[in-house]
């Protein structure tokens, strides 16, 4: 067995985690530390109308009165925000097209995997035909770096850009949705974002638009000290549909390093968003020492009637994940989904879940949630439920399976429904099963080695799961899960 | 050189000897049942064979082919030829049959220096496998071993043996618990598979199974030991006797 496992921490590191490198560019900073100056400094910085600022602001002082929330299952030691620098990005202006990026940029993303030159469709030599199509915005730190494709989309009358170059080109529609969602003050750590948010993604459906290509963000957190804190907004009008991917990665760092999103989905009538997430930020190292604490607050609001809105998540990075992808089933016949994989390994803590709010009538929705925890880690499933008194015949179907690996890690569901209606039906189901010594035995005596085997038991225990995923990222989740759990069996 | 050699095996199982000295000599070309009473210490010679955790080899030595089995993982005594057909085979929910199949003939594949076989060629030849056989093609689709009957459970393992076409394989009571159709369908399997240059092993209660795959030797297991081999017309004694007579020559 010795051929199949590292054997020196380098090789383990190298193969645990291979988008850990640093890249090496030239960063603006601000200090460290969290003042009106500074909000205000992050909004000049953005050139920021004035209402924003205030927005910021306003934020600001909410938070200031703030706690942070102590009911998730996990345990970390005090964060100091005033030790976090809250803006970083390469030096220089944003470059206006592919040619003006620094190249060391352009290297890191590829070889991240990133394609961020848009493929020809004629005469494309480096393109691989079967690749398809996708448009990617790149937040490196705090800024976007490019978007691609975006063109091609306004042909189409879609918007797909920075949100900050949004604020600039569709102030109406950032004002209006801004906050609509995740107000400011929802939580903590959406108060903290709301505050200091940098960069992230900005889409505009129009009505009866299918959105032509998947739409996709990679955020990667590359300088030391700092917080990553972008914001998505991501607006679906009528009858229009759109799937949007987003990708995450951070280097190997001894330090424990914040981010703090907030996602903001809104899907008018007929309306349907499709998000999918494979978060791989750094997970620490096997001592957990290190790693990324993803404190996110993430939620659609299916306001139109028959809006449809999913969340699929493979999250397998991490030191700790708090995350709660939720769904608020305004409009009637709306349907809400949650599809999430989520696996720990070695130090790793995770409480993640969804949250689906029944409002309108007859409205529907499902939750699979698949945990694996492996090595010393810990798992949880949390999620509500909730059925208002006008949710006439309101469905639910929650299914949440764990699985455990080794005898060291935990995991945990905690499930809570809250019905005002008698008519409602909420179904829950739960398992919890171990990748048996005979599952493995069998997979060993035909020649199918342990890692090989452990994988390929998880996938199959993923499967409902991963048929969410657009295709290639199927693929690359089941590859993902396949380098997360290396050394999970030994 | 015989395929499988088997000499004076002692086992324990945490702290128990279960085998104390088990002598076993299969060739090429040979079919060999073992049979014996609940608790001999049949299943602990098959899972010993194939490398089981917990199963301690204290005495003895286990070869196949000449290569000695002891020191190698269960996997590596897969590459050199040994199967065992499992007793209760085990489900893995949500990866197919096909899947799990072709990561196995891969495994094997990659081992003899071979490269993976397209998906196209190999389901190719599962559909034809599986045609032979008379088994549902739609049994290649479902997850491995989920929701299957003991019957399928069964036919599975000798799809598996078919398709990694072992050197030895143990069968550890493939015929318990199948009807009629289903016991035709694992002796077709297994007369299938056989030839003159592999072996097989039957570990059985009855002899029900032995009037259609048709054994060259016989070997009565007994408190740990093998206190009698014989032809086939050894298994029609114990049918009609039961254990109770060889019980007394291997007393303490």
């Amino acid at each position: 067995m010795s051929n199949n496992i590292a054997t020196t921490p380098e090789e383990l590191i190298s193969k645990e985690y291979t988008a850990g490198f640093v890249t090496d560019i030239e960063t603006e900073t601000l200090p460290p530390g969290l003042s009106e100056e500074v909000v205000r400094e992050i909004s000049r910085k953005k050139a920021e109308p004035e209402w924003l600022t205030e927005w910021r602001l306003d934020a600001l002082r909410r938070w200031e009165k703030m706690e942070e929330p102590t009911w998730a299952h996990v345990k970390f030691p005090p964060i100091d925000y005033q030790a976090i620098s809250y803006f970083a990005a390469p030096k220089g202006d944003k470059p206006k097209s592919l040619d003006e990026v620094d190249p060391e940029l352009l290297r890191t993303y590829k070889k991240l995997g990133i394609p961020l030159h848009e493929q020809k469709i004629l005469a494309g030599v480096e393109e691989e035909p079967s690749q398809p199509r996708v448009a990617v915005d790149a937040v490196f730190d705090s800024v976007s770096i490019t978007t691609t494709f975006k063109e091609t989309l306004k042909e189409h009358g879609v918007v797909f850009c920075s949100f900050s170059e949004a604020v600039q080109s569709h102030p109406d529609l950032v004002k209006k949705y801004l906050g609509s969602v995740v107000p400011k003050t929802d939580n903590f750590y959406a108060a903290l974002n709301s505050a200091v948010f940098s960069d992230g993604s900005f889409v505009y459906v129009p009505k009866g638009v299918r959105c032509p290509m998947e739409l996709s963000t990679y955020f990667r957190i590359n300088a030391e000290n700092t917080g990553q804190f972008e914001r998505t907004l991501i607006i679906a009008d009528e009858g229009s549909y759109v799937s949007y991917l987003e990708g995450c990665t951070a280097p190997m760092r001894d330090e424990n390093q914040l981010h703090a999103a907030v996602v903001e989905l809104i899907a008018l009538d007929d309306a349907q968003i499709k998000y999918s997430t494979v978060q791989n930020w750094y997970p620490g190292d096997e001592n957990g020492v290190g790693g990324i604490y993803n404190f996110v607050t993430k939620r659609g609001t299916c306001r139109g009637a028959r809006s449809h809105i999913s969340w699929t998540q493979v999250e397998t990075g991490s030191a700790i994940t708090w995350k709660y992808p939720s769904v608020i089933l305004r409009g009637d016949d709306s349907i809400g989904e949650f599809y999430s994989v989520a696996l720990t390994n070695n130090r790793q803590q995770a409480d993640t879940g969804t949250k689906m709010t029944h409002i309108g009538r007859n409205t529907k929705s499902t939750i699979i949630s698949k945990g694996i925890s492996a090595g010393h880690s810990s798992n949880a499933y949390r999620g509500l439920v909730r059925m208002n008194p006008g949710a006439r015949d309101a469905r639910n179907y929650t299914q949440c399976d764990s699985l455990l690996i080794g005898s060291e890690c935990a995991a945990h569901t905690f499930p809570y429904i809250e019905s005002r209606r008698q008519d409602a039906i909420v179904e829950h189901e739960a398992t919890t099963t171990r990748v048996s010594d005979d599952q493995l035995f069998m997979c060993r005596q035909r020649g199918i080695e342990p890692e090989k085997a452990v994988s390929m038991i998880v996938n199959g225990f993923c499967r409902d799961v991963f048929r969410e995923l657009p295709m290639e990222f199927a693929v690359e989740a089941s590859k993902l899960l396949e380098v997360s759990l290396e050394g999970a069996v030994g | 050189m015989s395929l499988l050699e088997v000499s004076d095996l002692h086992v324990r199982v945490a702290d128990r000897e279960i085998l104390n000295g088990v002598n076993l000599e299969v060739n090429p070309g040979e079919i060999h049942a073992i049979m014996g009473p609940n608790g001999s210490g049949k299943s602990t010679l098959t899972n010993t064979i194939a490398g089981q955790e917990g199963y301690i080899v204290e005495n003895g030595d286990l070869r196949l082919n000449g290569t000695n089995l002891v020191e190698l993982e269960p996997e590596e005594r897969s590459y050199a030829g040994l199967f065992l057909a499992f007793q209760y085979p085990v489900e893995i929910p949500g990866v197919t049959n096909m899947e799990f199949l072709k990561t196995a003939v891969d495994s094997h594949r990659k081992q003899r220096g071979e490269t993976a076989l397209s998906s196209v060629e190999f389901i190719k030849n599962m559909r034809a496998l599986v045609t032979k056989l008379d088994f549902n093609p739609e049994f290649l689709k479902r997850g491995v071993n989920e929701s299957f009957s003991g019957g399928e459970k069964k036919r599975n393992e000798i799809l598996q043996m078919l398709c990694l076409d072992p050197k030895v394989a143990l069968l550890d009571e493939t015929d318990s618990g199948l009807d009629i159709d289903a016991l035709q369908v694992v002796a077709k399997g297994i007369n299938e598979f056989r030839d003159s240059n592999n072996a097989v092993v039957l570990v059985t209660h009855y002899q029900r199974l032995l009037n259609h795959v048709v054994p060259d030797y016989v070997h009565v297991l007994l408190n740990g030991t093998i206190v009698k081999s014989g032809d086939a017309s050894l298994a029609l004694d114990l049918e009609r006797m039961g254990y109770a007579w060889l019980e007394q020559d291997s007393g303490p």
